[in-house]
Formats: C-alpha cells, sequence, structure tokens
C-alpha cells in the first residue's frame, strides 16, 4: 500500500514537472492584416536565458515591407528592422518580462498588408514518457529523434513555401482582374472619346457665326 | 514524495499563471481576424483567455468572467462554418472540408456602439499535428515511448503529405490564372484594335454625312 502510494506519487510528481515543461515552452505563428498606417504589437512573456526566434514574412500589399521592433521589457531596442520583407531573427532573454514584437505599416498611405509571424519560445515540448528515461537513449529512440527533427524542418520549408506561392499568386490574381478591369474601361473610354469628338465638331459647323475655314 | 509533489503542483500552478501564450490588445468593439491557410482534413485547435482593463489598478483584471468572446471561422467560399459566443476563456476547434485560407475572427460581445475599454487577448492557435495531444493518446491508447515516438512521426508525414497535395492543388489555380490572363490580354489586344478601327470608320462616315447634309462637302 505504502509503495503503490510512493509510486503514484512519484508518477504525479513526474506528471506535473512534464506538465510544467510544457508550459514553459510556446510557439504561436499567425497570419494577420495590417492596414495601412497601423501598428500592431504582440506582448509574450519570456523567463531569462530562455532562446526565442521571431519570424516574419509580408505575404501581399504594396511593396512587400514592414516595419518591425523587438523590445525587451525595459523598452531596450533588441532588434529594429525598417522597410523589410522577411527576416528571422533568435535571441536569448537576459531578463524576465514582458517582451513585445511590433509591426507598423504608418509609412504606408493606402496599401494594407498580410503578414505571417511565428513567435516561438523556447525548445519543442517534449513528448510525454520520453523525459522520464533521459539516462539511457536507445539507438532507436535517437533515429527517431533525427526523423523528428528533419521532419520538422521539411515542415518549415513547407511553411516558407507556401508563403512565397502564396505571395506569387495573389499578385498573379491581382492582375488578372486588374487586366479585366482596364481593358472594360479602356473600351468605354475610347467609345466616348470617338462619340464626344463627333459630338463636338459637329458643335463647332452648327454655330451661328459660321467658321471661315475647316480646323 | 508527497511533499515533492506538493511543491511541483505548487510550482506548477504558479506557472500556469505566470506562462500565458501571445497576447495582443483590441478594442472592446474592436473586431480582430487572422488568416490560417490550411488543406483540407486539418484540425485547428485555438486556446484564448479576455481580460478586461481595470483603471483602478492601471492593469488587467486576473480573470473577467462577464465578457464573452464571439468567434467566428469562414471557409475558402465565405461560408461560416463556426459562429459561436464562448465566455471569456476556452477553447475552440474546427477541421477545414474544403483546401484554403480560413479566417478567424475573434471580437467581443459588447453592446457599446463606440470603443469602450481596452481587452487583452491571449491566444494560441495550433494546426495539424501541433494540435493533437500526445499525452493523451499514449494513455489511452496505453502505448511506449518509441511506440508514441512513431505515431507522432506518422502523423507529422501526414501532414506533410497533406501540404504537398494542397501545394500541387495551389499551383494548379495559380496556373489557370495565369494563362486566363494570358487569354484576357490576348482578347483585349485584337477587340481594342477592332474598336479602334470600328470608331474610326464610324467617325468618317458620320461626318462625312454630316457634311455633305451641311453642303460643305
Amino acid at each position: 500500500m505504502r509503495w503503490s502510494a510512493r509510486v503514484s506519487g512519484a508518477a504525479f510528481g513526474a506528471a506535473l514537472l512534464l506538465g510544467l515543461l510544457a508550459a514553459l515552452t510556446e510557439a504561436v505563428e499567425l497570419t494577420f492584416e495590417l492596414p495601412d498606417n497601423a501598428k500592431e504589437c504582440f506582448f509574450q512573456e519570456i523567463t531569462k536565458n530562455t532562446t526565442s526566434t521571431l519570424e516574419f514574412q509580408v505575404v501581399t500589399g504594396g511593396h512587400y515591407d514592414v516595419d518591425v521592433i523587438l523590445e525587451a521589457p525595459n523598452k531596450e531596442v533588441l532588434y529594429r528592422k525598417v522597410k523589410t520583407q522577411f527576416d528571422s531573427h533568435t535571441f536569448t532573454a537576459t531578463m524576465d518580462g514582458v517582451y513585445s514584437a511590433c509591426f507598423s505599416n504608418e509609412f504606408s498611405t493606402f496599401s494594407h498588408k498580410l503578414v505571417y509571424m511565428d513567435f516561438s519560445v523556447g525548445d519543442e515540448p517534449a513528448l510525454p514518457g520520453i523525459g522520464e528515461h533521459t539516462t539511457v537513449i536507445t539507438q532507436m529512440e535517437s533515429s527517431a529523434q533525427e526523423i523528428h527533427k528533419s521532419l520538422n524542418s521539411v515542415a518549415d520549408y513547407q511553411t516558407h513555401h507556401r508563403l512565397r506561392e502564396a505571395q506569387g499568386r495573389k499578385r498573379a490574381e491581382d492582375l488578372n482582374s486588374r487586366v479585366l478591369t482596364w481593358s472594360i474601361c479602356e473600351t468605354v473610354a475610347v467609345v466616348i472619346c470617338a462619340i464626344g469628338q463627333v459630338l463636338v465638331l459637329r458643335n463647332f459647323f452648327t454655330e451661328r457665326r459660321p467658321f471661315t475655314q475647316f480646323n | 514524495m508527497n511533499t515533492l509533489a506538493k511543491i511541483l503542483a505548487l510550482v506548477l500552478v504558479i506557472c500556469v499563471k505566470l506562462a500565458t501564450p501571445l497576447y495582443f490588445h483590441i478594442g472592446e468593439t474592436e473586431r480582430k481576424c487572422f488568416i490560417e491557410e490550411i488543406p483540407d482534413e486539418t484540425q485547428v485547435i485555438g486556446n484564448y483567455k479576455v481580460q478586461l482593463y481595470d483603471p483602478r489598478t492601471g492593469g488587467f483584471m486576473p480573470s473577467s468572467p462577464g465578457i464573452g468572446m464571439h468567434v467566428e471561422v469562414k471557409d475558402p467560399e465565405d461560408k461560416t462554418i463556426l459562429s459561436r459566443v464562448y465566455s471569456s476563456e476556452g477553447r475552440f476547434t474546427f477541421t477545414s472540408h474544403t483546401p484554403g485560407e480560413h479566417v478567424i475572427c475573434l471580437y467581443s460581445n459588447s453592446t457599446k456602439w463606440f470603443s469602450g475599454t481596452q481587452l487583452r487577448v491571449h491566444l494560441d492557435i495550433q494546426v495539424g499535428e501541433h494540435a493533437i495531444d500526445y499525452a493523451n493518446i499514449a494513455q489511452k491508447e496505453k502505448l511506449s515511448e518509441l511506440q508514441l515516438r512513431v505515431r507522432q512521426l506518422l502523423d507529422q508525414v501526414e501532414q506533410i503529405t497533406k501540404e504537398q497535395n494542397y501545394q500541387r492543388y495551389r499551383e494548379e489555380r495559380f496556373r489557370q490564372t495565369s494563362e486566363s490572363t494570358n487569354q484576357r490580354v490576348l482578347w483585349w489586344s485584337l477587340s481594342q484594335t477592332c474598336v479602334l478601327l470600328a470608331m474610326g470608320a464610324w467617325q468618317m462616315k458620320h461626318l462625312k454625312s454630316f457634311f455633305e447634309a451641311k453642303k460643305l462637302v
């Protein structure tokens, strides 16, 4: 009875520890729209000595550029980029507190941007159960871990590829609708000009004061 | 062992309160939308928490049960697939049935007309294999570590395959759009030339008959 209580206590403790670890690692990727003359800030609470990465890419809008500022809790600027299309910045937190990543489109007057952002804090949480046997890792387990890391990078490359493709595709769709609008407008303009010219010319010759010479 | 468990529990409780996911501020009447471009049959789980600004302390109240959060999810064809009002803290989940851009919009169910106080929204959106809870699966199906790891790898590979398939579908759409633009430009230039020639001919004919009627020609 005592032994089983001990085991359950240990299991509970281990589960809590793992839950604790899971609670300290976050990775959020968001794609949001940044209207013109707007600034959007995202805040994340980071503990000291945690390696974090901020990654962003502008998907659509204008010249595909945005201003980025990453600030520490004491308002110290850790990273600043002006009119950049995409970048990735890894940093280690030197103090506990709330770090902020701000994206600004204040320099643009009419183009709103679609921005992809990935703010990941800490390492990926380990699978439940793996953390308990940290002393001996079999070759099978370490190979599986390698495969997992490679698949993570494959997924990462896929995300970047998807963003680039989305950029190209939206540009193409934009161009397509613009060509249609432009061709209709131009045809209408040509017709109006032609009819207008004839009407104006007719007007010259129907006035009471006759012109003595042709234009 | 029991005291250790108690200490760990205490630390965990403290850390759960401190370890908050990403947060941002919105006005009470403001609407914030996020776009997720996902393949079909992909599960998306969103965890959120809303805090109301407390003017007395100048900070945000730790929990504000009065506010409700309206979550609206639209699929690529602009059809609403989820539209519900949740409490101030909770999670929403949906599975995509068509590949493409899904728009997740959040706004509070405040009835004010003008922008009221600020709201702090903690948000965490997990897509695909990140949305799977492996602890739950390990417990339910009684899998060993290696089996769980293999299950994770299988899920990852499945998600990668779905994404590749979606990539093929998107490339097809891109190609169709480009070919349509090509066609449109060709037709436009031909019709534009025809319209110009027709207008020119009509102008000449009309003016000739006009001047003949005026006895100037």
